[in-house]
């Protein structure tokens, strides 16, 4: 099985990457590759070699994290009321599939009945308050034989193949990204770098905070998703990011002003090895790099993301072209700053 | 103080594109200082040397911008604020990019002014076509208001007085002081605060200052029906108690309030209800560090037509020069 599969199957809502880390633990683990899980529950991959060599000190970066929600309460009919775990459009909620707790608990999101609502509310969209999780029990008692207040829910959605070249899936934001960071870590021929695995990005880019603390970096590129909007009834200009046009180039976004020098670099390898390329074309939303590109005194950041459609919902499509030349950029990104001394 | 401020706010210097008003801020002052070098983010460091405590005096450079987003067939650009710019000031203004192309904002067909959003806006560079403007404009390229100073007799009139009169107010500090100074003062000409106090949090790591005081503009309430503020153009400078991200240091606070008695300086006690400044993200750094603002008051903040007052100006001044002087305690 793909890597990419296994990591996309693991539930992984902010807060609780445990799946996802012990995952990754194990394929570390296999390869003899070093780490350690920082307070937070970080991967930190330290390399020594990255200090010996000095200059520019580069981490590669991906949050294990995954948008999903968490359960707030069981009504007495053992239905289970929830709040959201990160930005999830309300609208993408109704009738998902959804696995609830640590023994993941199958159960379906639910609203009334369209018969049973009033006109009024026919025409307004159901909110997350409105609904709730049906996990087939008759009552109370009978839920908390399965789940309890606080547990995390995560969408069910294995991974699927569509048509020749992409993949639908939830999560791939960004455990696309750590797919890509796993393989350049057992790419023998790199120069050295440090890599982390990160969490709670969804809910605040916390992870990566205290990764920043915790490593002397002089450069830092993050290896995300982004929104693809190349649907119907999005004019161009208001495209964030098409699928299959390449991996996607950061200019700003709210969290960060990319380092000149990194998007020129990573330009230029793109062109001279033939990689297509895009540009976000949207100034919003926050990665990573925005909590790294701060700490201490300041480390120059970039961001190479993949495109995906309907990301943050629990039915997301990336192509598998984006994900080799995402791969291939970042690799190739690699060599170029730390071959030149 | 004309000149400088006139030669300042023109340089072309948004937020993350600091590089031209960091060269023209370096060259005014590189023969009054000890040191003067750029950090990893940006910020240029203007370091005065001496025993005793550090204090960190910050301005930042950056001014908002517009960047592109988008070129689309018939050569409109579309474009994404840089920092806090709001549309319906937009429409009609001037904007300029780095290279000197320019090129003026207009909108999509709307029926009321509130559907004027951000997805309706486009810069008109005078191209005809995606080929002809790429010549000129790339994507990610920022544009910057595109506004002449202007001298109303007792007030400034021009773009970027935000902060770009702080920094005029740090240049100016800086040529005035005598050689012995009681402590040793670093001018950090900071970058990205209008995206949210960023240089300054990571020259404030670096520095670890003893204290700092930030020199940035502030709202006036003395404009027709305005918001309340108890802050007006012209009755001097103004010492900050409270704004959105910071409560300043009780004990900087009073010996700014003292040093301005002492020195005849007139000026106004400055609460704020929103907005933030660069001592903000520095008094969090580290241990935390005790943290001040000095405030110029400005009318029209963040529109490409804002006033300041020269009184006020040359009244900061005088209070940062008598800061600079004032023998700063060992923490």
């Amino acid at each position: 099985m793909l890597l990419l599969e296994k990591l996309v199957s693991a539930s992984g809502v902010s807060g609780n990457e445990d799946e996802v880390r012990s995952l990754l633990k194990s394929e570390l683990e296999k390869k003899d590759t070093g780490y350690r899980v920082d307070t937070l529950g970080n991967i930190l991959v330290e390399n020594p070699e990255v200090e010996q060599q000095g200059p520019p000190r580069l981490l590669l970066a991906a949050h294990m994290d995954e948008v999903g929600l968490m359960v707030t309460s069981i009504e007495d009919g053992g239905f289970l009321r929830f709040d959201k775990v990160g930005g999830i459009d309300d609208r993408v909620l109704v009738s998902r599939k959804v696995l609830v707790g640590s023994k993941k608990t199958p159960g379906v999101i639910g609203s009334k009945a369209v018969h049973l609502q009033k006109p009024e509310e026919r025409k307004k969209n159901l909110r997350a308050e409105d609904l709730y999780i049906d996990i087939g029990v008759k009552g109370k008692e009978e839920a908390k034989k399965y789940v309890q207040t606080g547990d995390y829910v995560s969408f069910y959605s294995p991974l699927q193949e569509l048509g020749h070249s992409c993949y639908k899936g939830k999560a791939f934001d960004d455990r696309a990204g750590c797919a890509i960071l796993w393989e350049l870590l057992n790419e023998g021929r790199l120069p050295p770098f440090h890599a982390a695995f990160t969490v709670q990005e969804e809910v605040g880019l916390r992870g990566a905070l205290v990764v920043g603390n915790a490593l002397d970096l002089d450069m830092a590129l993050i290896v995300e998703t982004t929104s693809a909007s190349d649907v119907p009834g999005s004019k161009e200009h208001e495209q964030v990011s098409r699928l299959g046009a390449g991996p996607v180039l950061s200019i700003m976004d709210a969290s960060v002003v990319v380092d000149k020098g990194m998007l020129d670099t990573l330009i230029r390898v793109a062109e001279e090895n033939e990689i297509p390329y895009q540009f976000r074309g949207f100034n919003g939303g926050g990665t990573d790099a925005g909590a790294l590109s701060l700490s201490r005194a300041g480390v120059k950041t970039a961001v190479v993301s993949v495109p995906a459609r309907y990301i943050h919902s629990p039915c997301s499509i990336i192509n598998r072209e984006d994900l080799h030349y995402t791969r291939k950029l970042v690799e190739l990104f690699v060599k170029e700053v730390k071959g030149k001394k | 103080m004309e000149k400088l401020l006139k030669e300042l706010t023109a340089a072309y210097g948004p937020a993350g594109h600091e590089e031209e008003i960091r060269e023209v801020i370096e060259e005014q002052v590189k023969d009054y200082v000890d040191s003067c070098y750029t950090d990893t983010l940006g910020n240029l460091i203007a370091v005065r040397e001496g025993a005793g405590p550090r204090l960190m005096v910050a301005a930042h450079m950056d001014e908002l911008g517009l960047m592109v987003t988008h070129v689309d067939e018939n050569g409109f650009l579309r474009i994404a604020r840089v920092g806090g710019v709001v549309p319906h000031i937009l429409v009609g203004q001037r904007f300029v990019f780095s290279n000197g192309t320019a090129g003026t904002i207009n909108h999509e067909k709307i029926d009321e002014l509130k559907e004027l959003e951000w997805s309706k806006l486009y810069l008109d560079i005078g191209c005809s076509s995606r080929e002809e403007a790429a010549e000129k404009v790339n994507v990610g390229d920022v544009a910057v208001y595109d506004q002449e100073f202007k001298n109303l007799g007792q007030r400034y009139l021009g773009k970027s007085m935000d902060d770009r009169v702080g920094c005029a107010v740090l240049v100016e500090t800086i040529k005035r002081l005598p050689r012995q100074l009681p402590q040793e003062v670093i001018f950090v000409f900071t970058v990205q605060e209008e995206l949210g106090l960023r240089g300054a949090r990571t020259a404030g790591y670096a520095l670890e200052p003893s204290y700092a005081v930030a020199v940035d503009v502030t709202r006036v309430g003395d404009t027709p029906e305005s918001l309340v503020m108890d802050v007006s153009l012209g009755k001097g400078p103004a010492v900050k108690i409270k704004d959105s991200s910071l409560i300043t240091h009780h004990g900087v606070r009073e010996i700014m309030f003292s040093l301005a008695e002492k020195n005849g300086v007139e000026y106004q006690r400055e609460v704020l209800e929103r907005g933030g400044t660069d001592a903000g993200s520095i008094q969090l750094t580290r241990e935390g560090v005790p943290s001040g603002v000095l405030s110029i008051p400005c009318r029209y903040v963040h529109t490409p037509s804002e006033i300041v007052d020269k009184g006020d100006v040359e009244n900061a001044v005088n209070l940062l020069e008598q800061l600079c002087l004032y023998p700063w305690k060992e923490v």
